[in-house]
């Protein structure tokens, strides 16, 4: 992996469904490699579209347009499908919330992966399986040797995550998209997904688009951050700086809507008035702060 | 029958306020399954709610946590132990006596699509337990009015359906039905976890308002520690069936004495501990 390369670059990005308002317009990131870049929002914010169309998962019906586009190194703009299939899973990869939609209910898991590596052309027949192995211990999966045979349901949730992840670093993307991968877990598996998160990066040097509605997971994980709102990214910058001093009225009106200790017990947290001027604001980025 | 009001139709032997206790759940275990395979969901399990204070009870999936709040709803009888609701052993009641035990209770789900019905209006939703507690159509037009303003939705609301609100205004539909009968107690399951952080925001404000202006007591059941130091005034930790730890919010956050509690608190992301 070339890590003087970014691991995503696309700037002036704009998507659109059908004839409808821009759901997602003039946003531009960067993740370096070996960063792992927050890109957090409440629903409908467009965070989630972001996540698909560096994929190239979007429908058709989505109009997708950039000044440029870089996914794992590789020239995006404009792009068919034929150019995506070559990039997806294996130069730049996606996890979901949901573990057990994203593996065959009917399939062993070492299998799954074992497919995965054959797929990609990451190993043949008689290596895929020991190669799966190897990466069940990357995901630090507990007694791999045994789960390898296990069929979906018969992991917890955790550890239904972890194959999925494993699938997703199993060809060694530059780039890993996760869109909310630990909002179905409990906080204490939650806590073990985002240190593997880390782990794998440190040790694969891969970048990371870490998609969020929650702050204090964003802060936990990312090096750096977008807040987006009504299809914008109104302020970016160091995570650390953004949650301790936020500078758009919508990051300080997010921050304190959330019950923490050191807001005083009942008593009126602050909302996101339905009638605000967030969007008018101009944004507050990262080269400004 | 048909235009008693609320009041009225509230058991006459309610004592008044004169016990502190409003509910109290006394080892209670559930027991699922037989011989080897059995499990214990809940395991000698004991809770006090004081009237007009709220319990938190956090704990992670399969710590029993909504298990117990079936048997305090009594919803299935546990195995041993007994639920006492404002003074009185409830865990056998059945037919007339339970109907009326349950005007008392209510309760709000994490996802209000699933308790309200698409096909109903929202005033057809809210005044339910209204039509149960035997209210006239007067009587229930204007109670369903009160009630839907109480909890901040517009005045055109009632004759509206659910699917034209947004998650949070379905999730205050689902309160002001609970609120409708005028409850002494609310379960409220996980009330804000399938919301975004402005909108839960405003679900909490509203419920803590709705206890000051009512005097109502809250069970409020969440995997958030963080959303029940806020709201509640005792906060039991559950794990494994069993209430592994007990004591007021800043207790339990500022210091935890059970390992369990601490691996809990130091789980969550630091911001939700600051």
């Amino acid at each position: 992996m070339n890590r003087d390369v970014d691991a995503l670059r696309v700037e002036g990005l704009s998507i659109a469904y059908g004839g409808a308002a821009p759901s997602v317009s003039d946003v531009s990131l960067r993740v370096r490699a070996g960063e792992i870049v927050g890109v957090i929002g409440e629903s409908g914010s467009g965070k989630s579209s972001i996540a698909l169309a560096m994929m190239g998962l979007l429908p058709d019906s989505a109009k997708v347009t950039s000044s440029s586009m870089t996914v794992a190194g590789a020239d995006m703009q404009d792009a068919e499908e034929s150019d995506w299939a070559a990039v997806r899973g294996v130069r730049a990869s996606m996890v979901f919330q949901e573990p057990m939609s994203a593996l065959n209910p009917c399939m062993r898991i070492g299998a799954q992966i074992a497919e995965v590596l054959r797929i990609h052309g990451v190993a043949d027949k008689k290596q895929a399986s020991a190669r799966a192995l190897e990466i069940l211990h990357l995901v630090r999966m507990p007694d791999a040797e045994r789960r390898m045979r296990y069929y979906p349901h018969q992991l917890s949730g955790g550890q239904r995550q972890r194959v999925v992840i494993a699938i997703a670093v199993a060809a060694g993307p530059s780039l890993l998209v996760a869109d909310e991968p630990t909002t179905a877990l409990d906080v204490t598996v939650q806590a073990q997904i985002l240190d593997l998160l880390r782990t794998l990066r440190d040790e694969t040097g891969m970048g990371v688009l870490f998609i969020s509605h929650d702050l204090g997971v964003i802060g936990q994980l990312c090096e750096r951050v977008a807040v987006m709102y009504r299809g914008r990214v109104v302020e970016s910058g160091r995570a650390a700086d953004v949650l301790a001093d936020p500078r758009h009225p919508y990051t300080q009106a997010l921050l304190e809507s959330i019950p923490r200790p050191s807001v005083p017990v009942r008593s009126t947290l602050a909302v996101i008035p339905a009638d605000n001027h967030f969007a008018e604001v101009p944004a507050v980025l990262e080269e400004a702060r | 029958m048909s235009d008693r009001t609320l009041d009225q139709a509230r058991d006459p032997a309610t004592p008044a306020v004169s016990v502190d206790s409003m509910l109290r759940v006394n080892h209670v275990s559930q027991r699922f399954g037989h011989g080897e395979h059995a499990m214990n969901a809940l395991d000698d399990v004991s809770l006090e709610v004081r009237r007009g204070e709220t319990l938190g009870l956090v704990g992670e999936s399969g710590s029993g946590k909504s298990t117990l709040a079936r048997a305090i709803l009594l919803m299935r009888r546990p195995t041993s132990g007994s639920i006492e609701f404002d003074g009185t052993d409830v865990t056998g009641l059945r037919g007339a006596a339970l109907r009326k035990h349950r005007r008392r209770v209510q309760m709000v789900f994490q996802d209000p699509n699933d308790s309200l019905d698409p096909r109903f209006t929202v005033a057809r939703s809210v005044a339910e337990p209204l039509v149960a507690a035997g209210l006239g159509a007067a009587a229930r037009r204007g109670r369903v009015r009160e009630c839907l303003e109480q909890v901040g939705l517009p005045g055109d609301a009632a004759e509206r359906f659910p699917h034209e609100f947004s998650g949070g205004q379905r999730q205050r539909i689902a309160i002001a039905r609970a609120m409708a009968a005028k409850p002494e107690f609310i379960v409220l399951d996980e009330p804000t976890s399938a919301l975004d952080v402005s909108v839960q925001a405003q679900v909490l404000n509203l419920l803590v308002r709705l206890q000051q202006e009512t005097g109502v007591t809250y069970l409020f059941i969440t995997h958030n520690l963080a959303v029940v130091h806020h709201v509640a005034h005792r906060v039991a930790v559950m794990r494994g069936g069993k209430v592994v730890e007990e004591g007021t919010g800043e207790q339990v956050m500022q210091s935890p004495q059970h390992p369990y509690t601490q691996e809990l608190l130091a789980s969550m992301p630091a911001l939700y501990r600051t």
